[in-house]
This record gives C-alpha cells, sequence and structure tokens, in this order.
C-alpha cells in the first residue's frame, strides 16, 4: 500500500473529488498562488484555475458565507481555515447559517459545505491561537464534526465530506501534517460515525480522537510494560458528530473501564458528554468512575514548560489509568 | 468598473418626479431632513414597457401586501402570531418594483422583512400566512415563522434572522450563478441598518472582486428606511451617504425614490439589465420609509415623531401609485375592486391559517440534517 502524509492525504482527497466532480471548489486565504499556509492545497491552482481554486482576502466571515451561499446553489465548496482560531471570526455564518438553513427552510436548502483546517496546540501559539472546538461546534445540531488522526483517516473521511449534503467541520490534526502512513490507492470513503478500535485490550478503555490517539498508544505501550501489565484498549473517536455508541459501549462492557482524554478544555466538552454517555448505557458494568483527562483550564500560554503543563501528557493518562484500577 | 473617485463623490438620483438632475440637488437635503419629498408630479417618467393592466396588476400587489401585512398586526395583537414580526408596510413600491424585473433562475434572498418577497415571488398568501401562524402548512412547515420565508422554486432563498449575516450567502449565490454558467442574477436586500456591520463590508469586497471577472451578479437593493429597529441613520454612522459605501468596494450604484412605483420600476429595469449582461455588481440606494414599527411590538414613537410618520404617510406608495392611476384615467371604482379584491385573498388566508392543523411533533426532528438524518 502506498505511503503518503496526512498533509498529501487531505490534498489527494480533494484533487481527486474536483477531478471527478466539477461543482467542487476550494477558497480560502493563500491556498493558490502561495501554495497553503501548511501546503494542503499546494499545486491544485495550477491543476484547476483561478475559478477553482479562490484566494480570499482575511475576512473568514465574508468568504465563508459566500461559501455557504454557493453550496446552496449546489456546488460542494471546501472552504481551508487557516487555523481553526480564526474560525471566530465566521462563526455567526458556521452556526447561524450552514447549520441551521436546512432547518428553518423547511428541507428546501442545503447546505454540502466542507470547512477544514489544523485544530488544537502544541506549537507555543500561545492563547488566541491554540483552541480545540470539537466541543464547542460538535455543540450545534445540523454539522456534523470530525477529526482524523491517520493519514488513511484524513483521506478517506475527507472524501466523505466532499460527497456529505451537510456542512461538515473538518477537524485536522496540525501537528501531524508530516507524519506518514499507509493509504490505500484508488478511491475509498470512511464513513462518519464509526470509530475505530485502534489497539485492542480487556483491561481499560482508553477514548480520544485527533493527535491525542497517538498519545493514547504510547501511553497503551508503557501500561503494557508495567510490572503488572495493564492492557489498555485506545478507541478513536474519529468523529465527534454523528457518534459512534455502540463501539463506545462494547468496549466499556468488556473492560469495566474508561479514561476519556481531550486536549480541550474539560468544562462542557467532549470527554464530559462521553462520561455522560458511558453511565447512562453502561452503568452497571463500570467497576469505577469513568476518569477525564482534560487541558488546563486556562488559555493557552506560551512558554514552552507552561505550554507542555497545559495539555495531557502521558504521564496524565497513566496516572488515570492506575486511578480507575485502584492501584 | 471601479467608480473613480470623482465620481464617487456625484449621486445620481431616479425619480419619476423629477429629471435625475434637479433629483440630485434635492436628494441629499431630503434624506438629512429626513422628510418626504413633494407628492409627484404629472409629468413622471413611463414606467419601463409596462402597460396598464400590468401597472394594475402591480397596485394589486402593493395592496395585497399592506392588507396582509395589516392582518399580520392583528394577529400578532391577538396572541395567534408568536416571536417576531417585521411589516413591510410603507416599503412596498421597492420590493414591487424590483421583483417585477425577476427572471426564472433569477435567485432573492433579504433579511426578516421578507412577507412581501414571498407574496411577490408567488407563494400563496395562504401558506405565508399560515407560517405566521406557525401551522404545518406554513411555507416551511412551521419551522421558520415571520423571519425565515423560503419559496426556492419561485426564486425566494430567505429569509434570515440576522441583521447582516445573510450578505455573504447573496454573494456566494451570485457567484455559483455563473459558474454554473448561467444568466441568473441574485436580488439581494439589506436595511440600512445592516450597512454598519461587518458581514456586509466583507461580503460587499467579495462581490466587488469578482465582479471583476463577471463573477459576481449581485444587485444589491439597500432599503434605506432611516431607521435600524430605533436607531436613525444619523446616530448610526457619521458618513450618511448609505450607498457610497458601496465605492469602497468598487461597485457602482445610484439612488431611487423608494416611494414612488414609477421610479422604481425605471431603475429596476436597467439595474437588472446591467447586472445580468455584466457580471457584475451594482448597487441601488431606495430611499423608503417603514410606517409600521420595526417589530410588530416596537414603541415607533420613542424614536420618531408622530409628524415625521404623517408626513410620510403622505408619500404612502400606496397612495402614491393610486393617484397616479387616477391621473392616467382609471376609474375609482376599478381601484375599489381591486382593493376589495386583495382583501380578499387575505381574509382567506387568515381563515386558511387558522383552520390549518400545528406541525406534527415529529417534524421537530426532521430538516436538521439531509435524509433521515443524525444526532449525537
Amino acid at each position: 500500500m502506498p505511503v503518503m502524509t496526512y498533509r498529501e492525504a487531505l490534498r489527494s482527497a480533494m484533487a481527486d473529488e474536483m477531478e471527478r466532480d466539477d461543482s467542487v471548489v476550494v477558497l480560502g486565504e493563500d491556498i493558490g498562488v502561495y501554495g497553503g499556509t501548511h501546503l494542503v492545497t499546494d499545486t491544485l491552482l495550477d491543476r484547476f484555475g483561478p475559478k477553482r481554486v479562490i484566494d480570499t482576502p482575511i475576512a473568514e466571515g465574508g468568504f465563508t458565507g459566500a461559501a455557504i451561499g454557493m453550496a446552496m446553489m449546489g456546488m460542494r465548496p471546501i472552504v481551508e481555515m487557516m487555523t481553526w482560531n480564526f474560525s471566530f471570526q465566521a462563526v455567526d455564518q458556521i452556526l447561524q447559517n450552514a447549520a441551521k438553513v436546512r432547518y428553518f427552510s423547511g428541507g428546501q436548502a442545503g447546505v454540502p459545505l466542507v470547512i477544514r483546517g489544523p485544530n488544537g496546540g502544541g506549537v507555543q501559539l500561545s492563547a488566541q491561537h491554540t483552541h480545540s472546538l470539537e466541543g464547542f461546534y460538535g455543540h450545534f445540531p445540523g454539522l456534523k464534526v470530525v477529526s482524523p488522526v491517520t493519514p488513511h483517516d484524513a483521506k478517506g473521511m475527507m472524501l466523505t465530506a466532499i460527497r456529505d449534503p451537510d456542512p461538515v467541520i473538518f477537524l485536522e490534526a496540525g501537528a501531524l501534517y508530516g507524519t506518514k502512513g499507509e493509504v490505500p490507492e484508488g478511491e475509498f470513503t470512511v464513513p462518519f460515525g464509526k470509530a475505530r478500535v485502534a489497539r485492542e485490550g480487556t483491561d481499560v478503555t482508553l477514548v480520544g480522537y485527533g493527535r491525542q490517539v497517538n498519545m493514547l498508544l504510547r501511553a497503551a505501550d508503557r501500561l503494557a510494560e508495567e510490572e503488572e501489565p495493564i492492557a489498555a484498549e485506545v478507541i478513536d473517536l474519529r468523529s465527534i458528530r454523528p457518534f459512534d455508541t455502540e463501539t463506545l459501549i462494547a468496549s466499556v462492557r468488556k473492560t469495566h473501564r474508561a479514561v476519556v482524554v481531550q486536549e480541550q478544555w474539560r468544562w462542557y466538552s467532549v470527554a464530559s458528554e462521553v462520561a455522560a454517555i458511558i453511565q447512562e448505557q453502561a452503568f452497571d458494568d463500570l467497576d469505577a468512575p469513568v476518569e477525564r483527562v482534560s487541558g488546563a483550564e486556562a488559555p493557552a500560554p506560551y512558554a514552552r514548560n507552561l505550554e507542555i503543563a497545559a495539555f495531557p501528557s502521558e504521564q496524565d493518562v497513566i496516572d488515570a489509568v492506575h486511578r480507575a484500577l485502584y492501584r | 468598473m471601479a467608480t473613480t473617485k470623482g465620481q464617487s463623490r456625484r449621486r445620481k438620483t431616479s425619480s419619476s418626479d423629477d429629471g435625475p438632475v434637479a433629483a440630485s440637488a434635492t436628494t441629499r437635503s431630503r434624506r438629512n431632513a429626513k422628510s418626504p419629498s413633494p407628492a409627484p408630479s404629472r409629468n413622471g417618467s413611463e414606467a419601463g414597457a409596462l402597460d396598464s393592466d400590468a401597472i394594475l396588476d402591480l397596485f394589486r400587489k402593493m395592496t395585497t401586501i399592506r392588507f396582509f401585512e395589516d392582518a399580520a398586526q392583528r394577529g400578532f395583537r391577538q396572541g395567534k402570531i408568536g416571536g417576531y414580526l417585521h411589516l413591510y408596510s410603507g416599503q412596498e413600491a421597492v420590493a414591487t418594483g424590483f421583483l417585477s424585473y425577476y427572471q426564472e433562475g433569477d435567485k432573492i434572498i433579504t433579511a426578516y422583512r421578507d412577507h412581501a418577497h414571498a407574496l411577490l415571488l408567488g407563494s400563496h398568501p395562504n401558506e405565508v400566512m399560515a407560517e405566521l401562524y406557525g401551522k404545518g402548512t406554513g411555507l416551511v412547515k412551521g419551522k421558520g415563522g415571520s423571519m425565515h420565508l423560503f419559496d426556492v422554486e419561485n426564486g425566494l432563498w430567505g429569509g434570515y434572522g440576522i441583521v447582516g449575516g445573510h450578505i455573504p450567502l447573496g454573494v456566494g449565490m451570485a457567484y455559483a450563478l455563473r459558474y454554473q454558467g448561467t444568466d441568473g442574477i441574485v436580488q439581494l436586500s439589506l436595511g440600512d441598518g445592516a450597512i454598519h456591520n461587518g458581514a456586509f463590508h466583507e461580503a460587499a469586497n467579495l462581490a466587488g472582486l469578482w465582479g471583476r471577472e463577471g463573477m459576481n451578479p449581485t444587485l444589491f437593493i439597500l432599503e434605506n428606511n432611516n431607521y435600524g429597529m430605533g436607531t436613525s441613520v444619523e446616530r448610526a454612522t457619521a458618513m450618511t451617504d448609505l450607498s457610497a459605501k458601496f465605492d469602497s468596494y468598487g461597485i457602482e450604484h445610484e439612488d431611487v425614490d423608494g416611494m414612488d412605483l414609477f421610479a422604481v420600476l425605471d431603475v429596476a429595469e436597467r439595474a437588472t439589465q446591467r447586472v445580468r449582461e455584466t457580471g457584475a455588481p451594482y448597487a441601488i440606494e431606495a430611499i423608503t420609509y417603514r410606517i409600521a414599527p420595526h417589530g410588530a411590538a416596537d414603541f415607533l414613537e420613542r424614536y420618531r415623531t408622530k409628524e415625521e410618520i404623517a408626513e410620510w404617510r403622505q408619500r404612502d406608495p400606496i397612495g402614491l401609485a393610486e393617484a397616479r392611476l387616477l391621473e392616467a384615467g382609471v376609474a375609482e371604482a376599478t381601484l375599489d375592486e381591486i382593493k376589495r379584491e386583495a382583501k380578499a385573498v387575505v381574509d382567506e388566508a387568515v381563515k386558511f391559517a387558522e383552520e390549518s392543523p400545528e406541525p406534527e411533533i415529529a417534524e421537530l426532528y426532521t430538516d436538521v440534517y439531509a435524509g433521515d438524518g443524525v444526532t449525537g
């Protein structure tokens, strides 16, 4: 199977769909001539021309809203948020128009739109440029929210996103653009609402998504090497909304313990929702309270040591697992 | 296409009352004084190529809108219509004039003062009223109410409740029409209140930019009724020449007396044709006045005087059109008959709305997503 980077996987999905379907266009800041700040859209302008690869002024509300209008007319625009932090400039368009037009038009209008870009922190960008917005966007009915971690899923879920009839919030693991993985040749899609068991285990379920999944896999390796080895199952949610309750609950019924890990703040977050779902649907199977490991309740700091302290670490996860196993 | 700096200082105003030159001399002072201009003279321009039957039909439409809004106001006061209710009374000539030049394939988008747009585009008054009443027979199945009327088969793409928020959508729609190789245009209505919002400026910038390549057939229809809710234009911006704000984005524009149906028709014919041919945006500022409150529950006399309202009522667009028709020799009995028929249409709409069933509870969860959809 060919190996490509996360970045190449995304680009490959977009280019394939643009070849297949004339209604697909890409809009965003510096995505054309410049090639994309993270080079995800590099070469697309040369291949598809300026009517389909549209460089915009730095005005997220304007161009995101315009993309919504294009989508309502039957086009399939892909908006690049240079980073998701800038989506706050477009939040009225995303939440008030994209998420709701189908509903308040009584089903007469739809918004087949993808908004994609890097989400999360870890590269010392401090408070205004570091957010994990999956809980924020996941709160709104009408949106779909996904967060792939492997190049395989990046491509397969991007194809699904572009073909979806509804607006998709596509949260990329910005820190992972250069990571490599196997991606099948030809057309394949990864459906929304299906979690992935990234590692099987019997003693505890570790739940995460996005770049946290890689950290959970490393933590699981260490837990397996402990004096009394712990076999952790790692679930990559992949999709925040729709949500795969079935895979989650099946795992917890097997392990009886769960640790949910996220980079975002804990209050009103994805981990809170996951913990609630587990206690609602698998209360009698639990042998310990569900543990949540989250980002520090403060705006993201700049200094490297503070930033490291602000995000969940392998050790934080291991400590939470020990608490769940009463060790 | 960009307007030069010198041109931007000159304001061109269409009016059937006066020649364009005379109008440009009077427009600014009239607007600054917030007072209506005098009643029209007999020397008005021809209303495009419309014959007298067509004019009578427009009179019928304006009259129907007024009766419809009056009935909606009553329904609101009786507690039969909930939420917010924004009436178009006083502004009828603007939408009536512009939508006379709607062609199949065009797309219409507006904010929340949208009842007239639906009625003019051919939505059934029964369904529009039923939507206001929150009934399952409503235009959008009782899911949107007054602010979210959609009738996409007839060209109406909403109906949006956030001031300024729909403007970027309209600009994107116009891009799509050209991208898809059609000759359709977007008529994008906005109020004077929306022009101070960032969404307007970001979207107008894109429209100008894309229009340079013939990729943005957006006709901006700025309905200046002088009040953003209760705040007058003078209290909202230091630069009160609102249409000149389009100069910043390379979009040419002109003004029109929005109380004069015939003036609106003239400018609408030219403007729609121009946008259709060039694929570039163009803007019209229609000077108009909302006789009704902003919302049906509004305290209208806290921010404007009875005298001001009375003065503008002299220039009620329906009254002006009626006077012109009478002068042209139409019998008063003919106009009375049209009014009776319009009233009957609205009475029937109210009856239909009152007797219609509420939406099924199952509708709560439909149209969240396409198909069966998904939630958490």
